[in-house]
């Protein structure tokens, strides 16, 4: 197993290691809080000769996804980063690398929409990115947010993925937090991110059409094309995972589990508040209550396997969603209710929302979700109606 | 043009095109809902209407006439607009 050594690293700077260790050839971002310090550590570490890429500086986000889409077409391994509205700018081209199935690698340091004006992190920027058909996963502490981003190279250039992929780090929870890790050694991660030859890049003495147009007969068959080789990722990313288990000694899998032996509750996370979660987890179990916590590792594709095996004996699932869906509810709830419908029919799934725009999320507020789930289960047992509550939500109306 | 009878698993990764060029096939030329027919007994041969076609599908004949090629030719009648002699009218396609 690797040694490595340990370190005190922001999160941003954790992602900055992992993107220079992997040699990339080509960044390309434009700043915005809070992702700010991964572009910008970035260039000095270009400036410095640390890095041997090129930077391109770029006048929005939409172009910064537009210069990685071009030089990972020409074969180069690209890095981007992005937030909240960054990356609702860049939305429109983010579909683009994946129909054409290039690899390109991003980091997004989830960060709320507009309006009213908000820096701070929740989930509505991902949750706006459900359907760009990118490998998404999320990391909880800076440890993953380094791993998983070695991990995205080496999963986004497999001959078997072919997809670009994203991973999600909370903004400021992650980003702008020192936390120890461990920063393994730089020719072991070399070893593990080969160079890569993409099947058709942009070589004028082998020339091919890229990004063509498609018009009726052929687009559905394209679309299908698309999905199938998507959902065929799957075991690859696990076995990826698995061999940068073997190599570095910290395993990850598209669902974790957190205590769920005899659990007949769990809580499901996804992102930096997990930990949080773990807290709350341990003083319910201290207290006599059978929950676990679940944590979506793997976003897309979804891992539809891996859910329905840890849910097999529970009664009720606790989702925590950091965005609302509006006039639906909590985007992740109505998944999670998509994917085991007609699989579990008395289990029980009842969500909240919270931690939205940056507002924390305490351990009593965990604990709070699990006893409320149980008497909101009751109500719907009656056959009452129970609406999604935001937790912590002041109500007013006294003026 | 190729490709109508393609399935997806006949799909090359990332949807690539391994043949350039071959936006050559595209017959244009289905889009079309009036011909240009020209008269020229009155043509001058200025070329304006194979300068001015956006499909670049006018060719010059041995006698220097212009003449379409309706593979191609969208029917958009910008050469009869700007014909200076107004030689150039467009007909209706009909049915064959
Ligand atoms: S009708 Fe349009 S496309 Fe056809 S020859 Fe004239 S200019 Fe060209
Ligand atoms: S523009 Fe008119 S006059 Fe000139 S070459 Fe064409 S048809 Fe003849």
């Amino acid at each position: 197993m690797t040694k490595g050594k340990i370190v005190g690293l922001e999160g941003s700077f954790a992602v900055a290691e992992a993107v220079r260790m992997a040699n990339t050839d080509v960044i390309s971002a434009y700043p915005i809080t809070p992702q700010t310090h991964i572009v910008e550590r970035l260039s000095e570490m270009v400036a410095d000769g640390d890095l041997d890429a090129d930077f391109i500086c770029v006048e929005s986000e939409h172009s910064a996804m537009s210069a990685c889409v071009g030089a990972s077409a020409a074969g180069a391994r690209v890095f981007t980063c992005s937030a909240g509205q960054g990356l609702e700018l860049m939305h429109e081209v983010l579909y683009i690398p994946s129909s054409m199935r290039l690899p390109v690698v991003a980091v997004a340091a989830n960060r709320a929409l507009s309006a009213p004006l908000s820096v701070w992190c929740d989930h509505s920027d991902v949750m706006a990115l459900r359907d760009i058909s990118w490998v998404q996963m999320f990391a909880e502490n800076n440890q993953q947010a380094f791993d998983l981003t070695t991990c995205a190279f080496r999963i986004a250039e497999d001959k078997d993925v072919l997809f670009p992929t994203m991973v999600h780090i909370d903004g400021f929870y992650l980003s702008h937090v020192i936390e120890d890790m461990v920063l393994p050694e730089e020719e072991e991660v070399a070893g593990f991110i080969p160079d890569y030859k993409h099947p058709f890049v942009l070589d004028p003495d082998k020339p091919v059409s890229m990004g063509c147009y498609g018009p009726p007969f052929i687009y559905s068959e394209t679309k299908k094309a698309q999905d199938v080789a998507f959902d065929n990722t799957r075991p690859r990313i696990q076995e990826i995972w698995d061999e940068f288990g073997e190599l570095f000694g910290r395993q990850y899998l598209p669902v974790e589990s957190y205590k769920m032996e005899g659990a007949r509750v769990a809580l499901v996370t996804m992102g930096s508040c997990s930990e949080t979660a773990m807290l709350a987890v341990d003083e319910l179990r201290a207290a006599g209550v059978d929950v676990g916590l679940i944590r979506l590792r793997l976003w897309r594709p979804f891992p539809f396997k891996e859910l329905r095996e840890a849910v097999k004996d529970l009664d009720l699932l606790v989702v925590l969603d950091r965005a609302i869906s509006f006039g639906m509810g909590g985007p992740v709830c109505s998944e999670l209710k998509s994917a085991l419908y007609n699989k579990r029919e008395d289990l029980k799934i009842v969500g909240f929302i919270g931690g939205l725009g940056g507002r924390d999320i305490q351990i009593s507020e965990f604990k709070y979700m699990v006893t409320q789930a149980q008497e909101k289960v009751k109500a719907i047992e009656r056959g009452k109606e129970v609406e999604t509550v935001i937790i912590g939500v002041r109500e007013g109306g006294g003026r | 043009m190729g490709g109508e009878g393609l399935g997806w698993k006949d799909l090359e990764i990332g949807f690539v095109v391994t043949e350039p060029g071959n936006a050559s096939s595209y017959k244009t030329g289905d889009w079309r809902s009036e011909r240009p027919i020209r008269d020229n007994e009155r043509c001058i041969k200025c070329g304006l209407c194979y300068i001015y076609c956006p499909e670049a599908c006018i060719h010059e004949d041995e006698e220097g006439h212009f003449e379409a090629d309706l593979y191609y030719c969208k029917g958009c009648g910008i050469c009869a607009h700007e014909c200076p002699r107004n030689v150039i009218g467009m007909v209706e396609e009909k049915e064959e």
